[in-house]
């Protein structure tokens, strides 16, 4: 999951009697499954919390671009490295969707990335680790990519329209990175001992940090109830664990890899697998700033905004002054 | 040198070039000056690379050694690639960067233009596929060193620098040997010299639109598409391109 810890806006959800008649019209069409437009009246919690969860989405879209972006000038054949670019390009063309879909409620995407800039919004806490080896490559497609499609297929019905149609167009590439990430799991995995190597070794170090990707265990999930009354979140943090956990296990094992959970095994009972938590300690330092790369990544997107100042006001300078001639010369006539 | 020496030659010429500026475009990854740019960057660099695939198989084929394009990506050593000098320097900043593909655009999209014209069908047929894509990378190119060039006085400098850098990198792409000399005979690439009036004309139009100044001088640096001198900066872009292939021969990826 792309957002995590979305902080709900908001003092929970309300009881019928305690809404007003703009906030129970709302609450009907949300009901029933009618879409959410920008020019529709919306509660400002409501607003706020999107704007949270969707600006999340896009700046871990943007410095989603960086451990992949890690390795394209590394990339073993010509195939290999013109496959990166397309994904690393699709991820930014998301990164702008859903910036485009935040910008319909009232906030630009200048603000949001000096929110992004200043700390004060997250990312993905998955991308504050390492990609350390070829092999890295292939299991973010499969897990990370995988993981995002896991929350995101839920969200093509979220109430609001922008975000669910932004949703259901970067499903479809989201499904293709994850076949392209399984694909060179198959190759390392099919290769030779070093290449076995690297498969295991990025499983093992991109294992929990995966599972961390949903978010904290339900029982600590502060406000889900409002945003799922609102349809804003789709399915329950666990829920969503759990299934990532049931459809990966089995294509772990094609790939003749080891999930580094000893605790992994098949409850009939339950018909779900059993598995290990992660390590929630850590998802919290990583989320305070404490991960292995958060510094590299807020560092290389700071130098990169700021080295990039002029161009962007050189490209706007030279706007304003082909407009001003534009319209010299429509006055002139 | 026999013909299919010379053919060997041209194609290696033709895919180290967009190799090697594909590989340098491809290090801007998530780190351009606005989001438009980083998508607009991959997507030339994934162009490029795509072009590279087509020349380069060409090449290993017509080598007749059994070399595939990768074997010929990542298993030369510095002195057998034939790229021009301007495309392996540095990217420095975003404007040096665009400038160096806008002048290398200028001269592929002159190129590829006439190629598509070559007596060998081959060559005909990755132009006309290639020249789709340049055009558009020209047009965007050019788009941004007017944008930039006239733009700000900040901006305006820093293309101007930029300039001056590069343009000492302009001529090799303009210089003909015994290969070319084979091309022009067999009727598959013009002489490069006889690219020079429109190209020429194409950048003189597109810089004073950008209020930017052509240096006088007319001196160029070449070693790169004879290989008979690189630059220091190709061995260690290679070093990075090259090492998996290296550090594990014979490994399918
Ligand atoms: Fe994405
Ligand atoms: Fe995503
Ligand atoms: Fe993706």
């Amino acid at each position: 999951m792309y957002a995590q810890l979305v902080k709900t806006a908001g003092s929970g959800v309300k009881s019928r009697e305690e809404m007003s008649e703009n906030e129970q019209d709302f609450q009907d069409r949300v009901d029933s499954d009618q879409k959410i437009e920008p020019k529709d009246w919306m509660p400002d919690d409501y607003r706020a919390t999107l704007i949270r969860q969707i600006g999340q989405h896009a700046h871990s879209e943007i410095v989603g671009q960086l451990p992949e972006g890690n390795w394209i000038t590394r990339a073993p054949t010509l195939e290999r490295k013109a496959i990166l670019l397309a994904k690393v390009q699709d991820e930014a063309g998301h990164g702008l969707y859903l910036y485009c879909a935040a910008e319909t409620l009232g906030v630009t995407r200048d603000e949001l990335t000096e929110e992004l800039l200043s700390g004060r919004m997250k990312y993905s806490s998955i991308f504050n680790y390492p990609t350390l080896n070829w092999a890295d490559i292939g299991a973010v497609g499969w897990l990370v990519d995988g993981a995002a499609i896991m929350n995101q297929v839920p969200l093509q019905r979220t109430s609001y329209g922008p975000y669910s149609r932004a949703m259901i167009r970067i499903c479809k590439e989201e499904s293709f990175h994850q076949r392209q990430g399984y694909d060179i799991m198959m190759k390392m995995a099919q290769g030779t001992e070093a290449q076995k190597k690297m498969a295991q070794d990025a499983l093992n170090r991109l294992w929990y940090p995966s599972l961390m990707m949903f978010g904290p265990s339900d029982k600590d999930s502060v406000h889900s109830a409002q945003s799922l009354a609102w349809k804003i979140k789709i399915d329950t943090n666990d829920e969503l664990r759990q299934r990532f956990v049931d459809q990966t296990v089995p294509q772990a094992k094609y790939l003749g890899l080891t999930i580094p959970d000893e605790n992994l095994k098949w409850n009939e009972e339950r018909g779900a697998h059993d598995y290990s938590d992660p390590n929630w300690a850590e998802f919290f330092d990583v989320i305070k700033g404490n991960g292995p790369c958060n510094t590299d990544r807020m560092n290389t997107r700071i130098k990169a905004w700021e080295d990039g100042a002029w161009v962007r006001e050189g490209l706007m300078a030279h706007a304003d002054k082909k407009a001003a001639r534009k319209q010299a010369m429509t006055a002139a006539e | 040198m026999t013909d299919q020496d010379a053919l060997f030659q041209f194609l290696l010429r033709m895919g180290d070039n967009t190799l090697v500026l594909g590989h340098r475009v491809s290090e801007w990854c998530g780190v351009s000056p606005v989001l438009e740019e980083d998508i607009a960057l991959a997507n030339t660099a994934l162009d490029m690379i795509g072009q590279t695939q087509f020349w380069l198989g060409l090449a290993g084929e017509v080598e007749g050694k059994g070399r595939s394009a990768d074997d010929l990506a990542f298993l030369r050593d510095v002195w057998d690639f034939r790229n021009v000098l301007l495309v392996e320097l540095p990217n420095g900043d975003f404007g040096q960067t665009l400038m160096r593909q806008f002048l290398f655009d200028a001269w592929a999209s002159t190129m590829l233009g006439r190629l598509m014209y070559s007596s060998d069908k081959r060559v005909a047929d990755i132009a006309e596929k290639a020249s789709k894509e340049v055009a558009y990378h020209v047009e965007r190119s050019a788009d941004t060193v007017v944008g930039l060039g006239d733009g700000t006085p900040e901006s305006h400098a820093k293309m101007q620098a930029a300039l001056d850098l590069l343009y000492p990198y302009v001529g090799e792409l303009f210089e003909s040997d015994a290969v070319d000399a084979a091309m022009v005979s067999a009727g598959i690439a013009p002489d490069p010299a006889s690219l020079r009036d429109d190209y020429d004309t194409l950048i003189k139009r597109v810089l004073s639109e950008a209020t930017l100044n052509v240096p006088a001088s007319k001196f160029t640096h070449k070693g790169g598409r004879t290989g008979y001198m690189h630059t220091e900066h190709l061995g260690h872009m290679l070093t990075q391109m090259q090492w998996l292939q290296r550090a594990y021969p014979g490994a399918t990826w």
